[in-house]
């Protein structure tokens, strides 16, 4: 046993987790990290790479080694244990190497969460405090996000007794108070993990809690803010030295912070080494709550006086110039031992070392202000030698830093800073409306850091090495098992980049970001080329500052509410039967509607077989349903679309084809010309939105003189499609007084009537070749009009059927499909809609079809292809080539568009789109997929009724 | 995310809206006088400017109405944004 509690638990909050089987007293709320402290489990997990025993470092998200699996609810495959909180019951275990995500059990719930302040302040040490205090004072709505489980985290100011009580006392209230502001929003848990642009902000509650009751276990907040000001402290940094990685070495405001937080001592027998006066006053708070300080270690040839005056009283000498050359390993390979040794100012030891017994070695190399966030949106830093630490230099738009965050490691200057800066967003944010107008961001004077009166300048310390050091044991990044041989490698390979030498070596790819890894690498490498700090500079930060998990990103947005799903009125009627449903853009449409013991394939044989033979019908609902109104309706449509629609004859329907500006084919389908100032055009299923859009965009942004007015309809009607010879029987039952023959109903034109005294609209229209009558009623009787055409056509064994059947039906024929035989790379001419080009007036695309490349007789062009094995059904994409299976090279051609097997053929049939193919008609090519090449025969793309005798019955 | 300040609706995040690219690209008078090389330039050839750039966004999940902003596309300040058509205020570096 070697860590213990300074301070019992007390009476209340006791805790029993259980860590690797093994039961642990804590206390509850308490970080995991503080129990295994408090419990002498020095060893928490492994190294990633390497199977070294690693303990805890930090002590919040800086931690680079001490990573556990959470098992109770919340389960986490991943957890730093410096920021997993103790309750009754938790279990979790060493996390060895990678993690692996659970398997077979639920994921734990997230939600997100939208909202606006003028003033976010991130982090609630003193100057967040402060901050978010003088903000609301001010006016303004102010959300305070802090990271831990209260407020008053910051380590700044602990290491000075005085300092530190004088701090609580001025906290303490202020904490109580930030409760009753009323504009004011505390947020804890919560840790901002990226700053983006025009003051949008993502944070990432975590509500553990929320487990129990099978809530949100986690919430991402993604907030607006208009000004910012981070508070978010200082990271500490440790030295590189053989050995740093064993359990037992830690940073020294963590040791102090564990001790002065929570009551536990990490270790008895402590040596304390530094390079800056806060470190001797860690070894003063250690000694204060009961650790034997063995020896303290200053690189500093001379140390602060009023600490070392402080160490003195308690009867503690400073080993000035000195520092921790390696680590001796006891059983399991914990520490046991530091060496120290006399050093120059590189950290080189100038002398024999002396070997310490001690179960806690606290090291301290200084203090990185935590400015990632400002970095995330566009901040820059620069070193300050009196500092040695890279300073906030350039802030983004917006962005504001106090206290630690900005090189303040003084507490009352931290808070002079916080309220001033707290103050001054609050006054711009008020002041302007939103964080996009531009304004350059005001000085408030708060630029200059304070270090902290009296204090002896830090000193820059990287390394620490002697003469025997094995640098392969000298680790940079802890989490990745770097080391300071590996930067000699990345150097010695010929980089000098940082962010190269990042990549090489893996240092800072971790999930803590390198938060103790970065700044010393960066150190190294200016010392190995001889560089200044900021000539090597740091790496890139990039959101997020903390890992977010997948499920909190997900939120709600899973199964149902993953995508909105699109149902027809006719949708229960398709599941009662049994049909197999695709999903079409956002619809779902019926496929095929198998019957008992039948597969796609025989389905589909007789669904089109009744189309063609007798009397078949679709649900055609999702066909999108655009309204085109106005006095220059017309005018519009015959710029939109390949052909002439003012021409068109109110009453009447025509086939339309338009193109984007390139030439290719955008959409097509049938427009209705309900009166001289109205048009109704039908798009493709999948494509409705988008030639909505397209329309929307022309007509706004091109032509706005035209009077148009463009209303997408689509879901105010249900379509059915009454297909088939039988079909005018079928409807003579539904509409008696109807004249249905040919002559009185001709094709292409429209009716408004009734059916079954429901308003319908009939358009003689045929997507298959056969007679069909295409039945608009509005979406509220489409599932009773489907059922009454369903018992009308009862007698001749009316059929339902699906897209598949759609598909082929229309494939025999020869008519495209937008997306099957176009991809946004084909023109009408290539797909054989030439004929609806219209050559008298403009449209939009009609220039680019006389482009050199567009004008190319070698063009891809619709054909037909017979596969010379009829039974054979050829893969859709298949790529088609001229050359013998087994020859070399190979130009390829084209590819298959569609391919099926045709009852009406009897035989396999397919589409596709071939160079030259319009010539080619009686060649044969081959089609190529995965093994195969499939011999087929090169046709014309219309495979039956090439004379159109069946569309009139 | 990108806060767009949309002329009829106020500033709105950019996922409610689609991008349209350059502004103020007609689309040519009378495209037949153009030559090939014209024409694919009216086409294919946009400005990609480091700097204040005039473009146009579509507030789809809004007022579906098209408008122009001014944005820098270095540091993504925006300057203004006006309906398309209407004059949008030039920023000059």
């Amino acid at each position: 046993m070697t860590g213990f509690r300074s301070v019992p638990v007390p009476a209340g909050s006791e805790a029993t987790v259980s860590f690797n089987g093994r039961e642990l007293a804590a206390r509850a709320g308490e970080p995991l990290a503080a129990t295994l402290l408090a419990n002498g489990v020095r060893t928490v997990a492994s190294g990633v790479y390497t199977d070294r025993p690693r303990g805890i470092v930090g002590l919040g998200t800086e931690e680079p080694c001490g990573y556990v699996r959470v098992d109770s609810p919340p389960i986490e495959s991943m957890a730093q244990a410096t920021r997993v909180e103790t309750h009754d019951g938790l279990c979790a275990r060493s996390l060895n190497g990678y993690a692996r995500l659970p398997e077979g059990e639920e994921a734990p719930r997230g939600d997100r969460v939208w909202a606006h302040c003028d003033v976010l302040v991130v982090g609630a040490g003193p100057a967040g405090i402060a901050a978010a205090t003088a903000a609301a004072r001010a006016g303004a709505r102010v959300i305070l996000a802090c990271d831990a489980p209260q407020p008053g985290g910051g380590l700044a100011g602990e290491w000075d007794a005085a300092e530190g009580t004088a701090a609580r006392e001025w906290q303490e209230p202020r904490i109580a108070a930030l409760r009753d502001e009323p504009e004011l929003r505390l947020l804890t848990r919560t840790t901002v993990t990226g700053l983006y642009d025009h003051g949008e902000v993502v944070a990432l509650e975590r509500r553990p809690h929320a487990a129990a009751s099978g809530g949100a276990v986690h919430r991402l907040w993604h907030i607006r803010a208009g000004r910012t000001v981070l508070a978010t402290g200082s990271c500490e940094r440790p030295i590189v030295f053989e050995g740093n990685d064993r359990p037992g070495v830690m940073l020294a405001g963590a040791a102090v912070g564990y001790a002065r937080r929570h009551g536990v001592l990490a270790g008895q027998r402590a040596v304390v080494f530094g390079c800056h006066d806060e470190a001797l006053w860690a070894a003063v708070a250690l000694h204060e709550a009961g650790a034997t300080i063995v020896a303290v270690a200053d690189a500093r040839p001379a140390p602060g006086p009023a600490p070392v005056a402080a160490l003195y009283e308690r009867g503690i000498g400073v080993l000035t110039a000195s520092g921790v050359t390696r680590t001796t390993g006891g059983s399991g390979g914990v520490l046991s031992a530091a060496t120290v040794a006399p050093i120059d100012s590189d950290g080189n030891a100038t002398g024999e070392g002396r070997s310490f017994p001690c179960d806690l070695l606290a090291v301290s190399g200084g203090h990185d202000p935590a400015t990632a966030l400002a970095a995330h949106s566009g901040g820059r830093k620069r070193w300050s030698p009196e500092h040695a630490a890279f300073l906030p230099d350039q802030t983004p738009p917006g962005v504001r830093l106090a206290g630690a965050a900005a090189g303040t490691r003084n507490p009352a200057a931290a808070r002079d800073q916080g309220e001033r800066v707290g103050h001054a967003a609050a006054v711009e944010a008020l002041a302007h409306e939103s964080a996009t107008d531009g304004a350059e961001v005001a000085d408030d004077g708060a630029a200059a850091p304070v270090v902290g009166s009296g204090h002896t300048p830090p000193m820059a310390l990287w390394t620490v090495a002697d003469a025997r050091t094995d640098e392969r044991r000298a680790f940079v990044d802890l989490h990745r098992d770097a080391t300071l041989a590996d930067i000699r490698d990345a150097i010695g390979a010929g980089m000098t980049s940082i962010e190269h030498i990042k990549r090489y070596t893996t240092i800072g790819t971790g999930p803590d970001q390198g938060r103790t890894s970065g700044v010393p690498a960066t150190g190294i490498v200016a010392g190995l080329l001889d560089r200044t700090m900021d000539e090597v500079g740091g790496t890139g930060s990039r959101p997020p500052w903390v890992p977010i998990p997948l499920t909190a990103v997900a939120g709600r947005e899973l199964g149902e509410l993953f995508d909105p799903a699109r149902r027809t009125p006719m949708h229960d009627w398709h599941v009662a039967q049994g049909a197999v449903f695709e999903d079409v853009g956002q619809w779902k449409r019926p496929r095929y509607f198998p019957r008992e013991g039948e597969d796609m394939r025989a389905a589909l044989q007789r669904e089109c077989r009744a189309a063609r033979e007798s009397v078949g019908a679709l649900d055609a609902s999702t066909l999108g349903k655009i309204m085109v109104e106005g006095r220059d309706a017309g005018t519009f449509l015959d710029r939109i679309y390949a052909n002439n629609f003012s021409t068109l004859r109110p009453g009447r329907c025509r086939y339309g084809v338009m193109c984007t500006a390139d030439g290719m084919v955008l959409d097509d389908g049938v427009a209705v010309r309900l009166s001289d100032t109205q048009y109704m055009c039908t798009t493709t299923s999948g494509n409705a939105d988008t030639v909505r859009a397209w329309l929307e965009e022309w007509a706004q942004t091109e032509w706005p003189e035209l009077c148009v007015h463009i209303t997408d309809v689509t879901d105010h009607w249900a379509t059915i499609s009454v297909v088939g010879p039988r079909s005018r029987d079928v409807m003579a039952r539904l509409a008696p007084r109807e004249d249905l023959s040919a002559e009185g109903f001709a094709f292409m034109t429209y009716r408004d009537t009734t059916v079954l005294g429901v308003p319908a609209r009939i358009l003689r229209v045929s997507f298959t070749g056969e007679l069909t009558f295409e039945v608009n009623v509005p979406a509220w009787y489409g599932r009773a009009i489907w059922e009454a055409v369903m018992a009308a056509g009862h007698p001749y064994g009316i059929t339902p059927y699906g897209t598949e059947g759609m598909h082929l039906l229309r494939a025999e024929k020869g008519f495209i499909v937008v997306g099957h035989e176009t991809d946004g790379t084909v023109t009408p001419v290539d797909v054989g809609l030439g004929w609806a080009v219209s050559k008298r007036k403009d449209f939009v695309g009609k220039r680019s079809l006389w482009r050199p490349d567009t004008a190319r007789e070698d063009r891809q062009q619709l054909v037909g292809l017979m596969p010379e094995d009829g039974d054979h059904v050829v893969a859709e994409g298949a790529q088609l080539v001229a050359e013998r299976p087994g020859s070399v090279p190979v130009s390829m051609q084209g590819h298959v568009t569609s391919s099926y097997l045709s009852p009406a053929l009897g035989r396999s049939f397919a589409l596709g789109l071939l160079s030259q193919g319009r010539e080619r008609h009686g060649d044969r090519v081959y089609a190529v997929h995965l093994d195969e090449a499939v011999p087929v025969t090169v046709t014309d793309p219309v495979f039956y009724d090439k004379e159109g005798s069946r569309r009139d019955g | 995310m990108l806060l767009i300040p949309c002329p009829w609706c106020g500033p709105r995040d950019e996922a409610e809206f689609r991008y349209g690219g350059q502004a103020r690209v007609a689309y040519p008078e009378d495209p037949w006088a153009l030559d090939d090389t014209a024409w694919a330039e009216y086409l294919f050839v946009r400005d990609n400017p480091e700097g204040w750039f005039a473009e146009r966004w579509f507030h789809t999940a809004g007022c579906r109405r098209w408008c122009d902003v001014m944005r820098d596309t270095a540091t993504n300040r925006v300057a203004g944004s006006a309906p398309t058509g209407a004059s949008l205020t030039e920023v000059t570096k």
